[in-house]
């Protein structure tokens, strides 16, 4: 199991500060990189890739330093955004080139078992200059996967694929992550995001504005009034009687429900059954509004 | 060398040269030499040392250096330019090994491209096997080498690395070298030449150089640059977002 360190990392071209002072530890598992256009995901990614040598601050994979150091490229596998490939070789033939760039013992066999992994055996004779995008995307993939790394790098892997191969690689990547490979994505796409990873961290403006559970970055962001809907028996008298409590700022009936605006997510959560049962009113649903990852990066973004 | 020499890198390179229709453009100066040696030959033109003429000043002053331009800068280049080096340095393989395995493709290239033909051209030109003929082919060999470790280098330097290529032949060499003799020691053209005319003892291949200080300057140009070469590619970096 291999952890990405970065301390202080910051990276500037001239003026302009691309990553800013950031200091972050990535473990085992799946971690999304989110973060606006020009927010600094795809320079962190090829400092982490070694692509990129920080301007300030150390990052190391495992042990090693990232920077000129193509060793660490025996335990991490890169896909990165750039569609270009050689188009002239064929799916097969680029994986077994990368297989035996590596130096694997048998690099038909892993070259076999990549291809396999990403579900391209039909196409894999075919040149690449054949292939869709996302048929791309996946040999990508299986040439990073090929040497079997511990770390793996993905810079928005998502791009140009169907739902049927999103959800193929999310099921990929997942098991990937359960294998206790640490796995990095940087993806504009918070669904897909929401669904894999564990752990997210954003970034604003090159600096990291928060890192973690975005359930639970969502708890922490008390300005934040949480909203919730409620469905129940009698909408409007507990709103009335809502209304009342230090906990919530605001109520409002819609067509689907009761939205609730609340400023102290505990005590809401206590009083909320305790009201209900007060004043005869049957609890049907209660659904958080804004728990989604697309609301917490939106919240980020704009404070 | 042997040890730092990549087979697979060797056989995508060589793929990808005759992979594009780039293939085509090296190899029409070649064949534009060997027809005019062909016309010429057959005309006969009375005085002039035309072989000289064409198989030195044309042979190592266009036909060579363009050719040489055209390997050189597209076995790394076109790489760089289209990103997909980076598959190829997200893996162990040493930047050294790269380096020279890309260069010694793009030499064995414009060996086959240029200096066989000269050869080519050279026994046409003379009639036979002699002198002459072997000399320009011993020059061009050399040329290849030296030429392309230089362009190697500038296409890791810069993505105009065939406009810095072209400046370099047409107003360093083919300008400069005729006027200002400290400017030949830093001529390609003028190495291989003196390497030829060692070999040929042909006053009309005009060389301004001895055999000791052209192979002597051909030996410490083609290191420098490759070990120039290597440093830069040990440092590629990949801009981010916005930049």
């Amino acid at each position: 199991m291999t952890t990405i360190e970065l301390r202080n990392v910051s990276r500037w071209y001239g003026n302009v500060v691309a990553v800013n002072d950031i200091t972050m530890t990535i473990g085992p598992g799946v971690t999304g990189l989110l973060g606006p256009n020009g927010a600094g995901k795809s320079t962190l990614l090829h400092l982490i890739a070694g692509f990129l040598p920080p301007s300030r601050g150390t990052l190391t994979i495992g042990t090693a330093a990232a920077w000129r150091n193509p060793e660490i490229y025996r335990t991490v596998g890169l896909v990165p955004e750039r569609d270009s490939v050689y188009a002239f070789l064929t799916g097969a033939e680029f994986v077994r080139a990368t297989a035996r760039l590596h130096q694997l013992a048998d690099p038909q066999a892993a070259t076999r078992r990549a291809i396999a992994i990403v579900d391209m055996a039909d196409a894999q004779e075919r040149k690449i200059s054949t292939y869709s995008k996302g048929m791309r995307q996946r040999i990508k993939v299986a040439a990073a996967l090929v040497h079997d790394p511990e770390v793996l790098l993905l810079d928005e892997p998502f791009n140009g694929m169907d739902p049927r191969q999103r959800l193929h690689m999310i099921d990929l990547l997942t098991k990937l992550g359960a294998e206790g490979r640490t796995i990095l994505l940087s993806s504009h796409i918070l669904e897909e995001v929401e669904r894999l990873a564990g752990t997210i961290q954003v970034i604003v403006s090159g600096r990291l504005a928060a890192s973690g559970d975005f359930r639970a970055i969502r708890r922490l962001m008390t300005s934040r009034p949480h909203v919730f809907l409620v469905r129940t028996s009698d909408d409007r008298m507990l709103g009335s009687a809502l209304i009342g409590s230090p906990a919530v700022t605001g109520v409002e009936l819609t067509r689907g429900g009761l939205q609730v605006r609340a400023s102290d997510y505990g005590r809401f959560s206590r009083e909320l059954a305790a009201v209900a049962r007060d004043r005869d009113i049957r609890l049907r649903e209660l659904l958080p509004e804004d728990e989604s990852l697309e609301s917490v990066f939106a919240y980020l973004v704009e404070s | 060398m042997v040890g730092v020499f990549n087979g697979v890198v060797a056989s995508i390179t060589l793929r990808a040269a005759f992979g594009r229709r780039r293939a085509l453009i090296f190899a029409l100066p070649p064949l534009i030499l060997i027809l005019v040696t062909l016309v010429l030959k057959a005309a006969r033109p009375p005085g002039t040392p035309w072989p000289g003429r064409i198989l030195g000043d044309f042979g190592f002053s266009v036909i060579l250096p363009l050719t040489a331009l055209i390997i050189g800068t597209s076995v790394l280049g076109a790489e760089i330019d289209d990103g997909s080096i980076v598959h190829l340095l997200a893996t162990p393989v040493r930047r050294s090994s790269v380096i020279v395995t890309k260069f010694c493709v793009g030499a064995a290239l414009t060996m086959a491209f240029v200096a066989v033909p000269e050869l080519i051209a050279g026994m046409i030109a003379t009639g036979g096997a002699g002198r002459l003929a072997f000399g320009l082919f011993v020059g061009a060999l050399a040329g290849s080498v030296i030429y392309n470790a230089l362009f190697v280098m500038l296409s890791v330097l810069t993505t105009r690395a065939i406009a810095v290529g072209l400046l370099y032949v047409l107003i360093w060499e083919a300008v400069l070298g005729n006027f200002v003799s400290g400017a030949r020691l830093l001529s390609v053209e003028q190495y291989s030449l003196g390497i030829a005319n060692s070999i040929a003892r042909y006053s009309a291949l005009n060389a301004g150089l001895s055999l000791s200080t052209a192979l002597i300057m051909g030996v410490i140009v083609t290191a420098a640059t490759l070990v120039l070469a290597t440093r830069r590619l040990s440092e590629f970096s990949l801009k981010g977002d916005a930049v």
